[in-house]
C-alpha cells in the first residue's frame, strides 16, 4: 500500500469486524523531533492475550475465506521500516489500540494520501459508528468528530452524499491548512 | 475552506427532499474494502461511485464497504444489487467503475467485459 491512510483504512475495518462505535484516530506528525505517529484506537469486543500474541503474524487470521491476514502484518513492516516501531494492545470487551511509529523523514515512509477517502468510507460503513479524527502537525491540531456533525444535520443521514463530500472536503482542506500556516 | 454553514445548507436542501432515502431499495452499490481490495485500488473506485451519485442526486442508489469475499487475486471486486439481480464485477479500476456507473447503474445494461458471473440469489 502506498498511502498511510490506506493503511488507516484497513485497520479500522477491524474495529467494524469487532463492533465498535466509536474509532479514535490520531496522526502526530512532529518535524524537529522526527517522527510520524498514527495511533487507532477503538471500543470493539478486543482480543484474548493470545490472539494478540498472533495477530501481526501474517498467516493469522480470523476469516474463514482464505488462510491469510495481512493488514496488521503489512501496516507493522511499513513502520519497521522506517526505523519506527509497532504495537497492538487490547482488552477483551473494552477496546484495542494500534500504534505505529515512523520516521518523519524516512525516504521509505508513505504520504498520508486522501484521509479524507479513508474516513468518507468509514462513515459508509453498514455499521453506525462515529470517527473521531486528530491531525497534530507540530502543535497545530485539525479534529474531526462525526458526533458533532450529527448534531448538525439531526435525522439528515450520512448516506446523504452531499454532506459525505462535504465531510471529505472538510478534511483534505483542515489538513491543507495545519501545513500551510506551518510554512508562513 | 468548506465551514460548518455549508454543511448546515445541505442540511436544510436534503430536509426538502420528499423521497428519504431506504437503506435497501433500489441499486445497492458493494465495494470490496479487505486488505486485498484497498491494495488493489478499491478506494478510488468507492469514491467515484460516491461523487456519481452525489453529481446525479440519486436518490435510490447507495454505495456500501464490504469485506473480502475471498477472491483476493481479482479484487477489486464491485458488486451490483437490484431486486433479487446481483451482478458481480472484478477487477474494476476507475474507468471500468465510470463504465458501471454510466451502462449498469443509470442505463441498465450489464458491461460485460469486467463480469465473472450473474445469477438469481
Amino acid at each position: 500500500m502506498n498511502e498511510l491512510s490506506l493503511h488507516i483504512l484497513d485497520i479500522c475495518q477491524n474495529s467494524i469486524k469487532a463492533d465498535a462505535s466509536l474509532i479514535t484516530i490520531i496522526i502526530e506528525e512532529d518535524i524537529i523531533n522526527d517522527f510520524y505517529k498514527i495511533i487507532i484506537g477503538d471500543n470493539g469486543h478486543g482480543m484474548s492475550q493470545k490472539t494478540l500474541s498472533e495477530v501481526s503474524d501474517p498467516f493469522f487470521t480470523t476469516r474463514s475465506t482464505r488462510k491469510v491476514g495481512l493488514g496488521v502484518s503489512l501496516f507493522k513492516m511499513a513502520a519497521e521500516m522506517c526505523n519506527g516501531s509497532f504495537s497492538v494492545d487490547s482488552i477483551v470487551n473494552k477496546g484495542t489500540v494500534v500504534t505505529a511509529l515512523f520516521e518523519h523523514g524516512h525516504i521509505d515512509r508513505a504520504p498520508l494520501g486522501d484521509i479524507g477517502e479513508t474516513i468518507m468510507i468509514l462513515i459508509l460503513n453498514e455499521k453506525d459508528i462515529d470517527i473521531y479524527y486528530e491531525h497534530i502537525y507540530n502543535n497545530k491540531k485539525y479534529v474531526f468528530d462525526t458526533r458533532e456533525i450529527r448534531k448538525v444535520l439531526g435525522d439528515i443521514p450520512f448516506t446523504e452524499y452531499s454532506v459525505i463530500l462535504w465531510i471529505k472536503d472538510n478534511i483534505v482542506n483542515g489538513i491543507k491548512n495545519l501545513q500551510k500556516e506551518e510554512t508562513k | 475552506m468548506k465551514s460548518l454553514d455549508d454543511l448546515k445548507k445541505i442540511r436544510d436542501g436534503a430536509q426538502k427532499k420528499v423521497v428519504m432515502r431506504g437503506k435497501h431499495d433500489g441499486i445497492r452499490i458493494l465495494v470490496g474494502m479487505a486488505t486485498c481490495g484497498i491494495s488493489a485500488g478499491a478506494r478510488p473506485v468507492m469514491n467515484l461511485f460516491v461523487e456519481k451519485i452525489a453529481e446525479r442526486d440519486l436518490n435510490t442508489v447507495t454505495v456500501t464497504p464490504v469485506g473480502c469475499i475471498g477472491e483476493c487475486a481479482i479484487e477489486p471486486i464491485v458488486e451490483i444489487l437490484q431486486g433479487e439481480e446481483r451482478t458481480t464485477y472484478c477487477r474494476v479500476n476507475e474507468e471500468v467503475a465510470e463504465r458501471i456507473f454510466n451502462e449498469h447503474i443509470i442505463g441498465g445494461k450489464v458491461v460485460s467485459d469486467n463480469v465473472i458471473g450473474k445469477f438469481r440469489l
